[in-house]
């Protein structure tokens, strides 16, 4: 293994997030008060609890959920996108990395990124509400293994876009979407049946179920639908990640 | 001197089809500053990117220190450097940062010992803590090459190093290629500046059209394929050429005082002192003599054309 090489892309990128760590804190920060204040406050007070428990406790782990997935893929799909688009990327290709390790390194700090982000936003949200964890250590599990399977989706991304539009399509089309319908500030079984059936078929419904279960042992799906749900993205990521590598296709054509 | 590279039979096919390069076979020796010459498109940039890893090639193999580069890609790329032809660099990032990166990459422990006399060697070590983007296009070359050299290669591929930069630079450039060859870096430069591969390289090869034309020891080159004229002015001006003279194609400049033949470097005879008898008993009095070799440029020029030629034959 190449540790050095590793460490050397992984501290590039991290630096990267230092030289930028106002716009990138105040941005999820500010985002998450105003969710806060519009879905906590506002209409919160009108929804009072779901699943015995408060509104705006309950929509904490979903708002945390949306954080992570927008912020894994943007941050690693820019960090691989940003050096084919300056052809910099021309060094780590000549360098004695393999795709594993250069993977690693870009995901690692991707994930890494978002997670800070996370934890900040855990405690930004107990300055509006209650937060309680009961299952500390699942929800650690959950909140790294979403930030690097996300990590990776945006790696994916990153290889393919074709420019800086093409890194934003995905997340605004597909992924905000696919959040803001998986159940963030809502339980499928406020739906009607119809549509709680639909949803289920919304693969990002069994991140926030099972991360909302780490939080206050409630959910709508069980926890090992969730914990199989999110390990067959994470491995089908690799799987395209390793193809794509292998073929070379828009790194070494 | 044993081969540091060796490339048997390379192809690459871009996705459109497009052939890039055809059957490459090439040696490189260990110590020597190899130049490779070859118009815009010609492959050159796409043969060393092959030998770096950067793009991938379809067919045959590359070599370095007799390790297969795709099988032993750890330890090859170890002792490879490359210097792009464009200033690929992150504007934001510092010289000092950007060099440590670049060994980094490379699987190398940090020197700061070494990066610093690295770039105290190229002339950066006062900018080590400038971002890139407040650097002249010449320190960015500069840049560029510490970062190539970060991980203290023993083979470095230099592409087009001097293109764009001014005259002063270029011969700075060219300095500094000299020290490292010294310093025992096998280089491997491409380039299209005649003048360039004339003043650094032991050999060279042409390539065009995806294809090596030749390859030979550049004095040799210049040896064999290279004519010399050789010139000679009167006292007197002259009409025409007639007489003795009349045998030999001469051509007379416009002063009509100097006459001009131009020979063969590599034929039998060049006749130089029949023809010079010849002058003395048409009853001309030489002035002065000189003789001009065609130059690298030439011989590259009149080597495309003629490869040129032959594929629209074909």
């Amino acid at each position: 293994m190449n540790w050095y090489g590793i460490k050397a892309i992984y501290i590039h990128e991290m630096e990267r997030f230092r030289r930028t760590l106002f716009q990138s804190l105040a941005s999820p920060i500010i985002t998450t008060s105003l969710y806060f204040v519009v879905f906590g406050s506002a209409i919160g007070s009108r929804i009072t609890e779901i699943d015995g428990i408060n509104y705006g406790s309950y929509i904490v782990p979903g708002m945390i959920m949306l954080t992570i997935l927008t912020q894994s893929i943007s941050n690693a799909s820019f960090a691989f996108y940003f050096p084919r688009f300056t052809n910099t990327i021309y060094e780590i290709l000549a360098a004695p990395l393999s795709s594993f390790e250069i993977v690693l390194g870009f995901v690692g700090a991707a994930a890494s990124k978002s997670l800070i982000i996370g934890c900040v936003i855990i405690l930004t949200a107990n300055f509006f509400v209650d937060v309680r964890i009961d299952h500390p250590l699942l929800m650690m599990f959950f909140l790294i293994l979403t930030s690097i399977t996300f990590a990776l989706f945006g790696f994916i991304i990153g290889m393919y876009a074709e420019g800086f539009e093409g890194l934003q399509i995905i997340p605004i089309l597909i992924i905000t979407p696919l959040v803001f319908l998986g159940g963030s500030f809502y339980s499928i079984n406020m739906l009607p049946e119809f549509w709680q059936k639909i949803s289920l078929l919304n693969p990002v419904l069994y991140l926030i179920s099972g991360f909302r279960y780490s939080f206050y042992e409630v959910s709508d799906v069980s926890l090992l639908t969730s914990t199989l749900t999110i390990l067959t993205i994470l491995i089908g990521c690799i799987i395209f990640i390793t193809y794509t590598f292998s073929k070379g296709y828009r790194i070494k054509d | 001197m044993k081969n540091i590279l060796e490339i048997n039979n390379v192809t690459k096919f871009y996705k459109n089809s497009v052939k890039a390069l055809e059957n490459v076979n090439l040696n490189i020796k260990e110590g020597e500053i190899f130049a490779l010459l070859g118009p815009n498109g010609a492959g050159k940039s796409t043969l060393i990117n092959s030998i770096c890893g950067i793009v991938n090639f379809n067919t045959g193999t590359i070599k370095i220190n007799n390790m297969d580069i795709i099988k032993n890609y750890r330890t090859t790329r170890k002792i490879t450097g490359i210097v792009p032809q464009e200033l690929n660099l992150e504007s934001f990032e510092t010289v000092w940062n950007n060099v440590n990166y670049s060994r980094g990459l490379f699987g190398k422990k940090p020197d700061h010992n070494y990066i610093e006399k690295l770039l105290k060697k190229l002339s950066l070590w006062d900018k080590k803590d400038n971002k890139i983007k407040e650097l002249s296009g010449g320190m960015k070359r500069r840049v560029l090459i510490a970062k190539a050299l970060s991980h203290q290669p023993k083979l470095l591929f230099l592409d087009e190093p001097t293109a764009s930069v001014d005259v002063e630079l270029r011969k700075d450039m060219w300095d500094v290629v000299k020290k490292l060859n010294e310093d025992g870096v096998t280089i491997i430069l491409t380039t299209h500046y005649i003048e360039e591969a004339e003043e650094l390289s032991d050999r060279v090869a042409v390539i065009n059209d995806g294809k090596i034309i030749l390859v030979d020891e550049k004095d040799k080159l210049i040896k064999k394929l290279g004519e010399k004229t050789i010139k000679i002015e009167l006292f007197e001006p002259i009409e025409k050429i007639n007489g003795n003279l009349s045998k030999y194609n001469f051509t007379l400049d416009q002063t009509n005082k100097i006459i001009s033949h131009t020979y063969n470097l590599n034929s039998n005879t060049t006749d130089i002192t029949e023809l010079l008898n010849d002058v003395k008993k048409d009853g001309y009095e030489i002035k002065d003599i000189n003789t001009e070799q065609s130059s690298l440029e030439e011989i590259f020029i009149k080597l495309i054309k003629e490869n040129n030629n032959e594929l629209v034959r074909n």
